[in-house]
């Protein structure tokens, strides 16, 4: 035999599967930890008029954190890098923008013969497991543990993998502004993503969301996730109404509840750039997820492989 | 069954065939590769979808977490003996540990109610970009230079006594 396995090495050999079996438990050992409950809030669409005392009280508690772009922007390479310039239309309130991270959406529905308008206040859904948070390349957006998600202005380089990757294809773009002026900004980057931070700071000091604040109607409430869900379907049964947001992109701290169906809300609805449908909306980050056990058994399979080649030389060599 | 030398053969090639896609797909979490017209490449569209990238990184771990317990296991089973590690052996496999647990450590953020402190993900981010590159540069200048993994631990003690000689 040329390469005789002496029992030291067969010992070092087992001992080096045992750690890396036991290095593939880690997966499935590993457990979350415990975190406050995830902040929601619950829309009572049957109340909303459209008022928009909502938006503006947005516009206003969050104008500080508005981009101020530098211009002219920085000329991009390639060519085909679109320019997303929003600061001469600050004043748009009919979609998402930049400087809107909260629209009234307007709907007509036909319902039985009857028309009904619905009117949905349309921002982040700050989904409970966030595609835009977790498949950032860089870590500028971030969940905070009560569940809002942000993106963080100062380190944001506006490549728009939050837009591409979010359901309803929230955050949107203001050029000229952010890290990426300081690194390459002709070759990589392109601004800041912006959208609905929840009014975080103001959570953080024991204060309402504006638009929640400010909403004569009261129109949203805001608390734990449980306990909003438990009102969103005593709601839902008292008015015969419907339930958006909790199974959507596997659950998000956003609940609507509707007095018409949603699949008639989007079918009677305009869509487009910044205003996102209500569709449904499968979990987003599961397919990945899911597969995690795999890599739990595949270090298995790689030890079985190397013992396989043990037995068979060792049968060879007999 | 596969003869060992056989075993040895498929487990190069489907080494070499892991590192290639996990690098193609892990840099294709970047939004680069539409900007830079390589996804209009026929073929290459894939590359442009941040989900389809992000589910063959996932599968692309899963196969190097394999030959991984495959070469460690058959070196301490079958080359401990015989066969040392090279400076370049050491410095890559330090690399794809490296790898391995900041990956792992990204995959248990990307699960609901996981919260990594926000400099950690930085941290974590740019650890696995810049490992990668060492991981990349180190195996062109060992393509180049015809530097192996392991040597014979006969031929290196013969080696070094000639030079010392």
């Amino acid at each position: 035999m040329s390469e005789m396995i002496s029992r030291r090495a067969f010992l070092k050999g087992s001992a080096a599967a045992a750690c890396t079996v036991a290095a593939s438990g880690l997966t499935a050992a590993a457990a979350p930890a415990p975190s406050e409950p995830q902040l929601c809030t619950l829309l009572d669409l049957s109340k909303c008029t459209a008022c928009e005392e909502c938006v503006d009280a947005c516009k206003e508690a969050n104008a500080d954190k508005y981009p101020q772009p530098e211009k002219p922007f920085p000329q991009m390479y390639p060519a085909r890098v679109p320019v997303a310039d929003w600061s001469e239309k600050q004043g748009i309130q009919d979609r998402l923008t930049p400087y809107n991270w909260l629209y009234i959406q307007t709907v007509d529905v036909e319902v039985d013969g009857e028309e009904i308008e619905v009117n949905i206040p349309r921002r982040c859904m700050h989904c409970v497991n966030p595609p835009c948070v977790k498949l950032c390349p860089w870590g500028a957006a971030r969940q905070f543990k009560n569940g809002i998600s942000r993106i963080d202005s100062d380190i944001c380089l506006g490549g728009s993998k939050c837009k591409a990757v979010c359901p309803w294809h929230i955050p949107e773009r203001q050029t000229g502004v952010g890290l990426y002026l300081d690194i390459l900004p002709s070759l990589a980057g392109n601004g800041v993503m912006y959208k609905c931070d929840r009014c975080y700071n103001r959570i953080a000091q024991g204060e309402l969301p504006a638009c929640i604040e400010a909403c004569p109607e009261d129109v949203q409430q805001i608390g734990p996730r449980n306990e909003m869900i438990e009102k969103a379907h005593i709601l839902a049964k008292e008015i015969d109404g419907y339930i958006y947001g909790e199974t959507e992109n596997g659950g998000t701290n956003t609940i609507y509840v509707s007095p018409v169906p949603f699949d008639a809300i989007n079918k009677a609805s305009e869509y487009g750039k910044g205003r996102p449908p209500l569709k449904p909306a499968a979990d987003s980050m599961a397919s990945a997820n899911n597969i995690i056990t795999a890599m739990a058994i595949a270090p298995i399979a790689g030890v079985a492989f190397a013992a396989g080649k043990l037995f068979k030389q060792t049968q060879k060599d007999t | 069954m596969t003869t060992p030398a056989k075993a040895d053969s498929v487990s190069r090639y489907l080494y070499l065939f892991t590192v290639f896609f996990l690098v193609l797909s892990g840099f294709g979490q970047m939004p680069i590769f539409k900007r830079y017209y390589i996804a209009d490449i026929p073929g290459l569209g894939w590359l442009a979808k941040f989900y389809i990238t992000h589910y063959i990184h996932y599968l692309g771990a899963i196969l190097l977490l394999g030959v991984c317990a495959y070469y460690i296991t058959d070196y301490f089973m079958f080359n401990f003996k015989n066969k040392k590690l090279t400076f370049s052996g050491y410095f890559k496999t330090a690399v794809i540990a490296g790898l391995t647990v900041s990956g792992f450590l990204l995959i248990i953020k990307n699960f609901a109610d996981y919260h990594l402190p926000g400099g950690l993900i930085i941290f974590l981010d740019l650890c696995h970009l810049i490992l990668v590159m060492l991981l990349l540069g180190f195996g062109l200048y060992s393509l180049i230079a015809k530097k192996r993994w392991t040597v014979n631990r006969q031929d290196k003690i013969k080696n070094d006594s000639q030079n010392n000689g």
